[in-house]
């Protein structure tokens, strides 16, 4: 249909999905896209099932319904595996980077993708995020696997404008804006495809 | 200089009061309210406006509370949503027939039950005879510049009448998107200052206001309160022109979208205009003349304008997102219809109930109310008037 490129997000309430989708938002729109970023509000718990949308264009975006046929889909949480169906309405040519421990060929198989087109990633960033923030979010450093799979943005722009929006919010913490850096670039650099 | 941000409906909103800096905010956090006033009493906590900000202990006072700051002459804002709205409904009408110039961001959300609080228009269609002018907006950056004219719209010594300015909870209220900003110096010239003709505070001539108003005068107010309203549509319209000659977002009480040499065409308020707008994009390219006009303006609701725009058509379909049950059609659908009624050759006229509680209008739902205007021009008459878009049956 139009020209823009749409990206889901799968998570669980206190995994930042929504998060993440705002944050690539505003790294985008600062890049000069089009954007629009929004969380698929539903029962808001921690660990409920959370989905979030990107759309990212170089034309203005006029349409205000949900994301059914997203390019990439980036997933938070592997205990989805088996329950939800990350592809629904993926292209051939999509992305699927899921936060797993595991290779990519082992998930590719677990998912029943063998004859797919869809190139799927992986990455820790659990420990990712462990380890460098002290907690498991794994957030930022999904947004830092997203742009490596994908080619979206730059790393050095996403650190810049992430960096930014952090400061507003941890003012008083800088270990926690330095924290999420290094995890958006480590997770750019062990992200698996 | 203009300023591109990706910013919420919300944190737009939020921008404009900033700007705006009004005298007195009053607000309650019931559920649901917005971020609005939360983002809101930042700014005021941060020391970047001058507004008193009155925290009150429910939806009710809040509304009382700039009613009152109104009649003293003070610039007075508020925000609400939903419940919060209709708790607010007895007051709503004092406002309007007090003739107090209040501007109001309504966040359109569903009304319970079963508890809701995703978008429909239940909340405001539940005001939109209480004598307030309502405007809709689009996405967020509409909702940012429909509020920084609202002031001068309900301000108007034609007008007087206070405004809801009302955007789509969720689907522009929560979702983040390009808006340009103005600046600061432009919003305060063109907002301008407040210089009310009479107040309360004005101790040199008092005067007494929410008097008792029996069967010699009251229906001659009311009979003023029709003829503001009528009168704010040139305003309205007088206002979004000079908006745009500085920002080049122009205005007016509707906007038409490959309308002139289409045959069949939806007319819509708020976000699903937009996802309408693509759906034509796309069955313009097939060669099917679709078109769509989006109103801004419900009230007034500019009835000869929409008569003028819509007559050449051979079928209209009606989208409402709230529901007047068995009232045979929602409200934009019926006026609009009555709109038409005086047509010498008028066109088939159907009515779509929609997305009701936040149920998502996508894509293919807008396709398949085109695909149906084709059926009705095939049969020459609508078939069943008044339908449901998008529900299990």
């Amino acid at each position: 249909m139009a020209e823009y490129l749409e990206i889901r997000w799968h998570g669980r309430g206190g995994q930042g999905a929504k998060t993440a989708a705002l944050l690539l938002g505003e790294s985008a729109a600062a890049a000069g896209k089009y954007i629009q970023a929004f969380p698929e509000y539903g029962p808001e718990r921690m660990g409920a099932p959370v989905v979030a949308y990107n759309r990212i264009s170089d034309e203005p975006i006029t349409v205000h319904c949900n994301v059914q046929e997203p390019k990439y889909v980036a997933v938070l949480d592997s205990t989805f595996v088996g329950s939800v169906n990350f592809t629904d309405g993926m292209p051939d040519d999509g992305v699927l980077i899921i936060n797993t421990e595991v290779s990519p060929a082992e998930m590719r198989e677990t998912l029943g993708l063998g004859d797919s087109a869809i190139q799927v990633f992986t990455v820790d960033a659990n420990k990712i995020s462990l380890e460098c923030i002290g907690r498991a979010i794994p957030n930022t450093p999904m947004m830092g696997a997203l742009i490596k799979a994908t080619g979206l943005l730059k790393l050095e722009d996403l650190l810049e404008d992430t960096e930014r929006k952090l400061a507003k919010k941890f003012r008083n913490r800088p270990e926690v804006i330095q924290g999420n850096l290094k995890a958006i670039r480590r997770a750019y650099e062990e992200v698996r495809g | 200089m203009k300023k591109t941000v990706a910013y919420t409906g919300n944190e737009a909103v939020a921008f404009g009061m900033k700007q705006i800096n009004p005298d007195v905010v009053a607000a309650y956090p019931i559920t649901p309210q917005t971020e609005i006033v939360q983002i809101f009493s930042n700014f005021v906590a941060d020391g970047l406006v001058d507004t008193e900000f009155v925290t009150v202990e429910s939806e009710h006072s809040a509304m009382s509370a700039v009613i009152g700051a109104a009649a003293a002459g003070a610039r007075s804002m508020t925000a609400t949503s939903s419940a919060g709205l209709a708790y607010m409904h007895e007051v709503v009408y004092i406002a309007a027939s007090m003739r107090l110039p209040i501007v109001m961001q309504v966040v359109n959300r569903a009304l319970s039950g079963p508890i809701n609080i995703h978008c429909d228009h239940s909340d405001a269609m539940g005001e939109r005879d209480s004598g307030w002018i309502q405007i809709y907006a689009e996405n967020a950056q509409e909702a940012y510049d429909n509020l920084l004219q609202a002031h001068r719209i309900a301000e108007h010594p034609d007008v007087m009448l206070p405004v809801m300015v009302c955007m789509d909870g969720f689907i522009i209220s929560h979702a983040l998107e390009n808006i340009e900003l103005n600046d600061d110096a432009f919003v305060q010239d063109f907002v301008g200052s407040y210089q009310p003709d009479h107040y309360l505070l004005d101790v040199e001539n008092p005067l007494t206001v929410g008097p008792l108003d029996m069967f010699d005068y009251y229906f001659e107010h009311k009979r003023h309160q029709a003829e503001a309203m009528r009168k704010a549509k040139q305003v309205i319209i007088d206002v979004g022109k000079a908006y745009g000659e500085k920002t080049n977002r122009s205005y007016g009480l509707y906007e038409t979208y490959q309308l002139a040499d289409a045959e069949t065409a939806i007319v819509v308020m708020g976000s699903t205009a937009g996802t309408a707008k693509a759906v034509v994009n796309e069955l313009r390219k097939q060669g099917q003349k679709v078109g769509l006009l989006k109103l801004r303006s419900f009230r007034p609701f500019p009835h000869q304008e929409l008569a003028q725009e819509l007559q050449h058509l051979k079928a209209i379909a009606v989208l409402d997102r709230a529901d007047s049950f068995n009232a045979f059609g929602a409200p934009l659908f019926t006026q609009t219809r009555a709109a038409l009624y005086d047509l010498p050759d008028r066109p088939q006229m159907i009515n779509y109930i929609y997305g009701l509680g936040g149920r998502d209008c996508d894509l293919s739902q807008i396709g398949q109310v085109y695909q149906d205007l084709q059926q009705v021009v095939a049969q020459g008459h609508g078939g069943e008037i008044v339908r449901y878009l998008g529900v299990r049956e």
